[in-house]
C-alpha cells in the first residue's frame, strides 16, 4: 500500500528504510476498532482499563469508526444476523488492516453449536490472531496485539497487500 | 410433580388473564413462552401449549397459566392491549415456535434475523442447521407504520432525519440496533431491533445435562455470572426438592451480591463514560478488576464463573478469603466514594440526568420492567424482600427506591444498591457457617476422587452422572431470584431424564428493552443514549 512518498525517492535504497519508518510507526500506534458484541467484549474493557492498560502498547486510542482504525478486534460472538454487519465494518476500514479474533466464539463459534451463531469469524473475514479463551484473560489479548505489531514490522509500503480470501458472504 | 397453576382452554385464555388481572391484581406479565411436546415421552392432549407467568401487585406470588393449542389452529388472541410486555414476549414466541397471536399489531420476528426460515425451538428443527444472513434488515416496515400511528403521513416522514444507531455503535454497549426518526434533536419514533447476539441458549439447554447448561448461563447476564448460575441452580435444586447446605447458602449470598457489585459499577462507569465522564470509569473498573481477581482465585475464572453445582458449589472458600474480600469492599467503598465526590453535586451531571428518561410506574409494571429500573420509579419491588430465599428475610438492609424513575434515580439507586450489598455481605461472612458445601447425594453430586478410584460404588456413581447428569422428576417449574437486572426467572420442563425437556430464561433487560422505544420518544437524541446506558442492557440476557 502505498503512501505517495515512494515516488519522490523513486526505487533506491531509501525505500526499505521509508518501509522501517513507516512499520515502527504502525506498528507502536495500531488504533484498534472494538467490535465488541459479548462477554469478551466486557474483558476487551478491562484490557483497555488501568491496571493491563493497552496504551503501553501504543494501542489505546480505541476507534468505533472503522475508517480511523486499523485493528479490528472482534470480541464475542458473532451470530449469522450479526454477520453482515461485520463485514460492511471490515470493508470500510482502509489497508493496511489487522484482525484479532478475540475468544472462543469469534475463533470458531464457542460452545454455540447452534442454528444461529457463526462457526467462526474467518467465515467472513480474514482473520491474523486467534487468541483462545471464553473469554481469554487481558494478557491474551495483549499477548495478540504484540503478535500483531510484529506482523506489521514485516509490512511494505511499496507491495499493495494482496488478499485472496473469499468468505461465504463474498459474492 | 410440579404442574402449571391453572390449565385453561385455548379460547378461555384472554378472558382468564383478563379477570385475574382485574379482579385478582396480577398486574405483571413475566413471561410468555410454549412447549413442543413432539418428542415428548407421553402423549399429550396436543403438540403445543402455551405458558404465561404472571405476578400479582403484591409481589409475592406468581402464577402460571397453560393452555394446550388445537393442532389446526395455532393462534391465539394477543395480551397486547392488557399489558405492554406482552408485545415482545408474543413476538419471540411466535419467532421460535410458530404461532400466532391474532390482534399484535407488529408480530414479526424478533430475535432470528428476517431470511429465516423455520422455527428453531421446534423440536423438528435440527439444532445445527445454521441459516446464512446476507443482508441487515431495512426496518422500514416498522417505522412507516409507527409514524403513521402518531399522525405522520409518508411525505413527511421522508423529510425527516432517519438514523440508525447500533448494531455496532459505542453506546450502544453491545448490540442494539435502535432506528430512530428525528424532527431537529427530537426523537419522534423509535424501532429497536434486536437479536444480534441470540446465541440458541434455549435450544442448548435441551441438549445439555442440567450441570453443562451452567456455564451457559454465565454467559446470559455477562456481568453478573454467579447471580445466573445460582438463579438456574436453584429451580433445579426446587425441582429436585432439595436444600442445599447452609454453608453453601451463604456463599452464594456472598459471592452473588459481590457479582452484584460488579454489575453495578459496570453499568455506572460505562454510563459515566457516556456522558463524558471517562475519569469515573477508571475509578469504578479498579476495584472490578480486584473483584475479578478475587473470583479467579476462588471459581478459577475472572467473568465467567460457573461457580455453583446442582446441590452445592464447585469450590469452598480458600484460606485468608476473607482478607482477600475485605480489601476488595474497601476499595468498592473508596470507589463509590470518588465516583460520587465527582457527580453527585455537579451541577453539569444533574442537568444531564436529571428529568431525563423518565418511567412512570405505570409504565414500568405494564412494561414488565423489573429489578433497579423498577425501584427507580418508587416501587420497592426487590425478590430478596418479597420472596426471600437463602436467608435474605435474616439480613439488615434495605431496599433502594428513587422517586421519579429518571436517570439521575436510576444511577443512585446502583450507587446505593452497591452500598446495601456490602452490608449483606459483611453480615454474611460473620455468620458464615461450617459444615460441607454440597449435599451428600450421590445421585447429584459427584462423588470423591478417592472414592472414583478406590470403590466401585464411587466409579459407577461418577460414571452414571457424567453419562445421563443429574436426573430432576418430572414437571414443570417456574422460580426467580433477584439478579443484577431484576426478576431472573427459569421456566424448566422436564421428562424426568437428565436433560431437560425445555428451559426458559425469563430475562429482566429483556422487557426493560422492550419498553425502551417508548421511553426515549419525544426525549433528545443525547438524552436516549444516556437512557440506554443507565438501563443497564445486557445482550447476552435479552438476545440469549
Amino acid at each position: 500500500m502505498g503512501l505517495g512518498v515512494e515516488s519522490v525517492f523513486g526505487d533506491s535504497v531509501v525505500t526499505t528504510k521509508l518501509d522501517k519508518a513507516v512499520n515502527w510507526a504502525r506498528s507502536y500506534s495500531l488504533w484498534p476498532m472494538a467490535f465488541g458484541t459479548a462477554c469478551c467484549g466486557i474483558e476487551f474493557m478491562s484490557v483497555a482499563a488501568s491496571k493491563h492498560d493497552i496504551s503501553r502498547f501504543g494501542a489505546e486510542v480505541v476507534r468505533f469508526s472503522p475508517r480511523q482504525a486499523d485493528l479490528m478486534i472482534v470480541a464475542g460472538t458473532i451470530s449469522y444476523k450479526q454477520a453482515p454487519v461485520l463485514k460492511k465494518i471490515y470493508d470500510q476500514m482502509c489497508e493496511p488492516k489487522w484482525v484479532i479474533s478475540m475468544g472462543a466464539c469469534a475463533s470458531s463459534g464457542g460452545f454455540y453449536d447452534n442454528y444461529t451463531t457463526l462457526q467462526g469469524i474467518d467465515e467472513i473475514i480474514p482473520v491474523d490472531e486467534y487468541v483462545s479463551g471464553c473469554p481469554p484473560r487481558p494478557e491474551a489479548v495483549l499477548d495478540a496485539i504484540i503478535a500483531i505489531q510484529e506482523k506489521a514490522q514485516n509490512d511494505s509500503i511499496i507491495k499493495d497487500r494482496v488478499r485472496d480470501f473469499k468468505g461465504i458472504l463474498d459474492v | 410433580m410440579y404442574k402449571a397453576d391453572m390449565l385453561v382452554a385455548q379460547d378461555d385464555l384472554k378472558a382468564t388473564i383478563t379477570k385475574l388481572k382485574d379482579e385478582e391484581g396480577y398486574n405483571l406479565l413475566l413471561d410468555i413462552t410454549a412447549i413442543d411436546y413432539l418428542a415428548y415421552k407421553d402423549k399429550q392432549q396436543s403438540r403445543f401449549a402455551l405458558i404465561y407467568i404472571l405476578r400479582d401487585n403484591t409481589f409475592k406470588k406468581s402464577i402460571t397459566i397453560k393452555t394446550f393449542l388445537n393442532d389446526n389452529r395455532l393462534e391465539i388472541d394477543s395480551l397486547t392491549d392488557l399489558y405492554y410486555a406482552a408485545d415482545w414476549a408474543e413476538r419471540e414466541t411466535f419467532d421460535q415456535y410458530g404461532i400466532k397471536f391474532l390482534g399484535h399489531h407488529n408480530l414479526k420476528r424478533v430475535l432470528n434475523h428476517h431470511q429465516f426460515v423455520g422455527h428453531p425451538l421446534r423440536k423438528d428443527y435440527i439444532i445445527t442447521q445454521g441459516q446464512v444472513c446476507t443482508e441487515t434488515e431495512g426496518l422500514m416496515d416498522e417505522m412507516t407504520p409507527l409514524m403513521a400511528s402518531k399522525g405522520y403521513s409518508k411525505e413527511e416522514v421522508d423529510e425527516m432525519m432517519l438514523l440508525n444507531i447500533g448494531p455496532s455503535h459505542p453506546a450502544s454497549h453491545g448490540t442494539i440496533r435502535n432506528f430512530i426518526a428525528l424532527e431537529g434533536e427530537t426523537i419522534k419514533g423509535c424501532v429497536t431491533e434486536i437479536g444480534y447476539l441470540h446465541r440458541g441458549f434455549e435450544k442448548s439447554c435441551e441438549n445439555h445435562t442440567y450441570n453443562q447448561i451452567i456455564p451457559y448461563t454465565d454467559r446470559l447476564n455477562y456481568c453478573s455470572a454467579i447471580l445466573n448460575n445460582i438463579g438456574f441452580s436453584k429451580t433445579v435444586e426446587d425441582m429436585l426438592d432439595i436444600q442445599i447446605t447452609d454453608r453453601a447458602k451463604f456463599i452464594r449470598v456472598i459471592i452473588g451480591e459481590l457479582s452484584r457489585i460488579t454489575d453495578h459499577l459496570v453499568c455506572n462507569a460505562a454510563n459515566m463514560v457516556d456522558m463524558g465522564g471517562l475519569t469515573n470509569f477508571w475509578y469504578l473498573f479498579a476495584p472490578r478488576d480486584k473483584a475479578y481477581d478475587l473470583f479467579s482465585k476462588l471459581t478459577g475464572a475472572r467473568l465467567t464463573n460457573s461457580y455453583t453445582r446442582i446441590g452445592g458449589l464447585e469450590y469452598d472458600l480458600y484460606d485468608g478469603f476473607d482478607h482477600d474480600l475485605e480489601d476488595v469492599l474497601k476499595d468498592v467503598e473508596q470507589a463509590i466514594d470518588d465516583a460520587l465526590s465527582l457527580v453527585a453535586h455537579n451541577k453539569i451531571f444533574q442537568d444531564r440526568t436529571q428529568n431525563v428518561g423518565v418511567i412512570s410506574k405505570e409504565f414500568a409494571i405494564s412494561a414488565g420492567i423489573t429489578g433497579p429500573n423498577l425501584r427507580a420509579t418508587g416501587i420497592d419491588y426487590d425478590m430478596r424482600k418479597t420472596n426471600p430465599y437463602y436467608y435474605y428475610d435474616n439480613f439488615d438492609f434495605d431496599v433502594v427506591v428513587g422517586s421519579y424513575g429518571d436517570v439521575y434515580d436510576r444511577i443512585m439507586c446502583r450507587f446505593e444498591e452497591m452500598v446495601q450489598s456490602i452490608r449483606i455481605i459483611r453480615q454474611a461472612m460473620k455468620q458464615l457457617p461450617g459444615g460441607p458445601i454440597n449435599i451428600d447425594k450421590p445421585s447429584i453430586i459427584l462423588p470423591d476422587k478417592k472414592d472414583v478410584y478406590g470403590n466401585i460404588e464411587g466409579l459407577m456413581n461418577q460414571f452414571k452422572l457424567v453419562m445421563d447428569g443429574v436426573k430432576v422428576p418430572e414437571g414443570e417449574y417456574y422460580s426467580a431470584t433477584e439478579a443484577g437486572n431484576g426478576e431472573l426467572g427459569f421456566y424448566i420442563v422436564s421428562d424426568g431424564s437428565g436433560t431437560p425437556y425445555k428451559v426458559k430464561c425469563r430475562p429482566p433487560s429483556y422487557y426493560s428493552l422492550g419498553a425502551y422505544p417508548r421511553i426515549v420518544e419525544e426525549t433528545m437524541l443525547a438524552d436516549a443514549v444516556i437512557t440506554m446506558a443507565s438501563m443497564n442492557f445486557i445482550a447476552g440476557e435479552f438476545d440469549r
